[in-house]
């Protein structure tokens, strides 16, 4: 059972001083993470290890697998398939039919996790008759995910939990029939693995590698502040094909003037973009 | 409850009510529409008005940043929940303190008990509402047990501080 809370928790300052030292030696850079969120995980990371302000920072400096655990429990992974499923709906109607005229599609899952939406992607383009001029790129910070995704092997429990989202998009048939079950586990069937390719890129530091024609980055902001999504926001723009489209997740809205110029909205309540000007 | 907030009522409101995810219900319509506040549901990164109801969005969890915004969080549910209560009353416990009041209602599960003595230690008002008058009582007991309400009111007790509060 999980319960929100633990006896001991740590202070801004505290938090701060981990900040500095993850930076320092690790190379990852959380300053701009969302404060009351990031508060929450480190929070649970010591309560669920049961570790003191000072074992943290020991750990965090001497144990190099303390620090793979440390970045999955930092970086939420909380992902589902067909999330949302009325965003999936929208691409199917607002957006496909726009992205079939280009001679290839590209796509880049930003934020990709265990790989989850991106094969949702592939299964809908694959419905779609897309698949085969499409390429999903699937990049996130944490190499341990990472792994995951390229597997494409989830559990019959989550696949089953997913099934509810699937019927919602209103897909023929059902999540399970883009699947290979074996036992208590899925296999995601290999036509839609072969056009995606998962590597680990860092919104915070690394920079284009690619042009697009769509990118889709979803529930990733919530935990960056404004500054620093704004950031992104131009690394996006930057890779994005002249009217390509940008995704961002259901509550994530462009709130910028000069990005708002930038984006047009091509679905409000999904915050579905498209990349106009110079 | 929602009806009786004057336009002017001058206090930011949060509502977490546990729903259920894709479940497109007419709640945030009905609670719109008896509203004479602001009435919205909770968008990431969004400025928290002096004068506004705001209820949080299913499958999040909606928290309270310290530079007077809202932020979202998808991360693993709590009691089964999300929006979970606790995470929604632990984070206004770090940043209003012994400033804002939170009410407890009806509910199956122990979410919102965790959160609702973190507020009280800090000083802010905490209510749970009367068990005997909350349609699942698990909820409400739950705080009770814990000592985290600092007041057990019924239904007409609740509404009677909230409008004495306002005038």
């Amino acid at each position: 059972m999980d319960t929100a809370s633990s006896n001991f928790t740590l202070t801004q300052p505290q938090i701060s001083e981990i900040i500095d030292l993850v930076k320092k030696i690790h190379g990852f850079d959380f300053s701009e993470y969302t404060k009351a969120s990031l508060k929450r995980r480190m929070d649970r990371i010591v309560m669920l290890k049961k570790l003191s302000f000072y074992d943290l920072k020991h750990v965090l400096v001497n144990d190099p697998a303390f620090f793979q655990e440390f970045l999955e429990e930092i970086t939420v992974n909380v992902t589902e398939m067909f999330r949302d499923p009325t965003f999936y709906k929208a691409l199917h109607s607002q957006v496909f039919p726009y992205l079939s005229t280009y001679q290839h599609i590209k796509v880049w899952c930003a934020g990709c996790s265990s790989g989850e939406e991106a094969y949702s992607l592939a299964i809908l383009l694959n419905e779609n008759k897309l698949s085969k001029k499409s390429f999903i790129y699937g990049t996130d910070v944490n190499t341990e995910v990472l792994n995951e995704a390229r597997k494409g092997i989830y559990s019959l429990r989550k696949i089953k939990s997913y099934a509810e989202n699937y019927l919602f998009t209103g897909l023929p048939g059902s999540i399970t029939d883009h699947f290979t079950v074996m036992y208590d586990a899925a296999a995601v069937h290999s036509e839609l693995k072969q056009n995606t390719l998962f590597s680990v890129h860092n919104l915070i530091s690394d920079t284009v590698f690619n042009e697009f024609q769509m990118i889709t980055c979803r529930n990733v902001f919530i935990y960056f502040e404004t500054d620093l999504q704004e950031r992104i926001l131009d690394l996006f723009y930057r890779s994005l094909c002249p009217l390509g489209y940008l995704c961002l997740g259901n509550k994530e809205t462009i709130r910028s003037d000069s990005f708002r110029k930038k984006f047009k909205v091509i679905n409000q309540k999904e915050n579905i973009y498209q990349k106009i000007g110079a | 409850m929602v009806k009786s907030f004057p336009h002017d009522l001058n206090k930011t409101v949060v509502i977490v009510m546990h729903r259920k995810k894709n479940f497109f219900s007419e709640i945030e319509k009905l609670f719109a529409e008896n509203s004479r506040m602001l009435l919205r549901e909770v968008s990431d990164k969004e400025k928290i008005e002096g004068n506004a109801i705001y209820i949080a969005p299913a499958n999040y969890h909606t928290l309270i940043e310290s530079d007077g915004l809202f932020s979202l969080d998808v991360s693993e549910a709590v009691w089964y929940s999300k929006p979970s209560i606790d995470v929604t009353f632990e984070s206004a416990a770090e940043v209003y303190k012994q400033s804002c009041t939170a009410i407890l209602f009806s509910g199956a599960n122990q979410d919102g008990a965790e959160g609702l003595l973190k507020l009280r230690n800090c000083g802010a008002l905490t209510i749970a509402q009367s068990p005997v008058d909350a349609e699942m009582a698990e909820m409400p007991q739950s705080a009770i047990d814990r000592e985290a309400a600092g007041y057990v009111l019924s239904n007409n007790e609740i509404f009677e501080l909230i409008q004495s509060s306002i005038s």
